[in-house]
């Protein structure tokens, strides 16, 4: 059975009193959603038991935020490259593992968080992620997506929705950015067999139970972050919470948790699935960005209904695979 | 003292020499002529013989990436690897140096596809040169065992932190069954000790690994590098008389086979030292001044001693089972020209590609390619190319 751990707002107000796990300092962008997604996960995290370590895949958090010789995290943190993350961790993981058995010590535990971009995840890191998941290391891996390849400069991933303008996914005259939808990473994370979630920074509280039911597994899990990106997805810094919150409310990115066959909205998702006017049209989401200004001119008018249609038609499936 | 000795292929060699190691990680992917290597030691774990984690990952590139994120613990890790296995991995080749990594590689030495082959030929190791890596051959099972070993004490030396990879050649080594003298888990032990690590990824420290570091620090930390490669020449000798004393069987960076008084020189490394040291006894029974060198250290690359080792020989014959397109030499006919230019009483250079995707060089062949050296020699032509052993 999935459990989510109930988190309050007194919760909250004890865990600001932790000391930070990602200091300020960091140079990622003003109204950077990984910084935020990043001190959510990493707070929820630091609020349990053992201890914390990190590894991260190369990506826009781990070049901002460990610019030699300064480093902008409070435990311990590794980078090895961009595509290995998930085996990187695994390594890890193992090493202690034997030298905890050669010492006779009873396995020490640590909470290992892995974080990785869309590009790291969706793209060149999908393979190391799914052998460690197959070999059933101990980790929850976060991929925070972003929806493109932010770091080199908006070029198009496997995570980028469909019709979004990248620098290689153009809104052209003949083609209207991305001609294809993003594979479905969570589902694909979910057919592995383990609990897998998804969250959005614009509720905390809700991404922080799923930080804390994904560690407390005894093997891996995975959590997919919708984490709005200004510069990329091309919106002012100010409305970086807000769009990922329509993201959610508009069924664009519904919040869920998954094992085997159970499938659990949470949240937000909750509340449209047993109230359907709560859903906004998905428009409303996308007319806050600029990677999508393109479909409000009127001949691509047809695309933005294919986009409504299909977001319509997964939230329904969704419902089914959840039992509303 | 007492030999123990037991009939082993290359590969098994390898595990038996690993087992006694008792690497705290293992993280490897099956790649012919390596498998015999990881077959074994997966057998060690899964009788409980050794404490090791052994993880089965799904490509070598996460091989590699495994070893790098359990070294940076502080573990002892090892893995082995091939030809394309080896070319996946090279990516993070160069992370493990830079992180400074001590892991330690068995190459099971294999042609590059395509076409595709499975069989012995260096050049999956020696274009691994610059990554930073010290990098040795061995010629037998006997020294496949030995190296295993060695390696881990060479990369582990705290003025060295590099990692470090031995190549024994697809199947003429790896799969030859051959005499190995053993040694006993307490001698390697006491040759071996514990890794003793400053900075490690531990729950207990806040350490971060793996850095963007820009145009103001980066190069100071390549340079670093440079200097523990530096080191790591001293280090593999010191290494080397020690395993000696231990052993008995003398092993040294460089072996010099009938060199004292020859005229002319065969340089080799890997398993074809052994025909290059069969040829010159062949060719002192015709009364021929001629000699061999083998190379050991391939990295980092020991110019003086091969200096010294050469100096006063007329034309030098270097069989290179490698090949390199478009340069003005064979792999290793390049270093040991950049070696001695410049030095005084240096020997002719002759480079032969020979032996890729496993053909054959016999000794009549070799034989025949020592006298076309001899010939450049006579008339004055300082350095040649050829390729030998092949369809014209």
């Amino acid at each position: 059975m999935l459990e989510l751990p109930r988190i309050s707002v007194k919760d909250l107000q004890e865990w600001s009193k932790l000391s930070d796990v990602l200091t300020s300092g960091h140079r990622l962008c003003a109204g950077c959603g990984a910084g935020t997604m990043a001190r959510q996960v990493t707070i929820a995290a630091k609020a349990l038991e053992d201890p914390l370590m990190i590894v991260n895949a190369t990506g826009c958090l781990e070049v901002a935020s460990t610019i030699y010789p300064y480093t902008a995290w409070n435990v311990p943190w590794m980078h090895n490259a961009f595509e290995n993350a998930a085996a990187t961790a695994a390594g890890a993981i193992e090493a202690m593992n034997a030298m905890n058995r050669k010492k006779d010590e009873s396995a020490r535990k640590v909470n290992m968080l892995v974080f990785g971009g869309d590009g790291g995840t969706y793209d060149i890191g999908i393979q190391s992620l799914s052998g460690a998941v197959e070999r059933g290391h101990r980790f929850l891996y976060v991929c925070y997506n972003n929806g493109a390849y932010m770091n080199t400069g908006i070029q198009r991933s496997g995570g980028t929705p469909m019709a979004a303008a990248t620098t290689t996914s153009p809104a052209g005259k003949v083609i209207p950015g991305k001609i294809k939808w993003a594979k479905p990473l969570a589902e694909i994370m979910a057919a592995h067999e383990i609990p897998t979630y998804t969250a959005s920074p614009a509720y905390p509280r809700d991404l922080m139970a799923k930080v804390q039911s994904g560690l407390k597994h005894d093997g891996p899990t995975f959590l997919l972050v919708d984490s709005p990106c200004s510069l990329g997805q091309r919106f002012p810094p100010s409305i970086s919470i807000e769009t990922t919150e329509l993201a959610v409310k508009s069924c664009f990115f519904p919040l869920y948790a998954t094992s085997k066959d159970e499938w659990l909205l949470t949240g937000e998702s909750a509340r449209i699935a047993k109230n359907p006017v709560r859903k906004v049209p998905v428009e409303d989401y996308l007319k806050l960005q600029g990677r999508f200004r393109h479909l409000f001119k009127p001949e691509w008018k047809k695309k933005l209904v294919e986009i409504q249609d299909t977001i319509d038609d997964r939230w329904e499936r969704l419902l089914r695979k959840a039992e509303y | 003292m007492i030999k123990q000795v037991k009939g082993m292929t290359g590969n098994e060699a390898v595990a038996w020499a690993a087992k006694l190691v008792n690497p705290d990680v293992i993280a490897a992917y099956p790649i012919t002529p390596q498998t015999i290597i990881v077959e074994r030691y997966s057998e060690f774990v899964n009788n409980g013989e050794v404490d090791t984690s052994f993880i089965p990952v799904e490509s070598e590139h996460s091989a590699m990436s495994s070893c790098v994120g359990a070294s940076l613990t502080g573990a002892r890790v090892f893995t082995a690897s091939a030809s394309a296995g080896l070319a996946l991995m090279y990516e993070i080749l160069y992370v493990a140096s830079g992180l400074r990594c001590p892991i330690v590689l068995a190459v099971a030495n294999r042609a590059f596809s395509a076409p595709i082959n499975i069989h012995g030929e260096c050049t999956d190791q020696l274009v691994c040169r610059d990554a930073s890596w010290v990098s040795l051959f061995g010629e037998s099972a006997q020294e496949a065992y030995d190296e295993t070993i060695m390696s881990f004490k060479i990369a582990e030396h705290p003025d060295v932190l590099l990692p470090t990879m031995f190549g024994i050649e697809g199947f003429i080594v790896t799969h030859a069954l051959e005499r190995v003298e053993i040694l006993s888990k307490s001698e390697v032990d006491s040759f071996l000790p514990e890794r003793d690590v400053d900075l490690k990824f531990c729950p207990d420290e806040t350490n971060t690994f793996g850095s963007l570091v820009l145009q103001d620090y980066y190069m100071e930390i390549k340079r670093q590098q440079e200097e523990a490669m530096t080191n790591a020449y001293r280090v593999t000798k010191e290494v080397m008389e020690e395993f000696t004393e231990l052993t008995g069987r003398t092993m040294e960076i460089l072996e010099k086979y009938k060199l004292d008084d020859a005229d002319y020189a065969i340089v080799s490394y890997g398993a074809t030292a052994g025909n290059a040291k069969a040829v010159v006894d062949r060719l002192r029974a015709k009364g021929e001044k001629v000699g061999a060198l083998k190379i050991r250290l391939f990295r980092p690359f020991p110019s003086l001693d091969i200096y010294k080792a050469l100096k006063g020989i007329k034309a030098v014959t270097i069989l290179d089972r490698s090949v390199t397109f478009g340069s003005p030499g064979t792999i290793v006919q390049n270093d040991l020209a950049s070696a001695l230019y410049g030095r005084e009483n240096i020997p002719t250079l002759h480079g032969y590609i020979n032996g890729l995707g496993g053909r054959v060089l016999t000794l009549p062949e070799i034989e025949e390619v020592y006298e076309m050296s001899k010939h450049y020699n006579e008339i004055n032509m300082s350095s040649t190319t050829d390729w030998v052993g092949y369809r014209k």
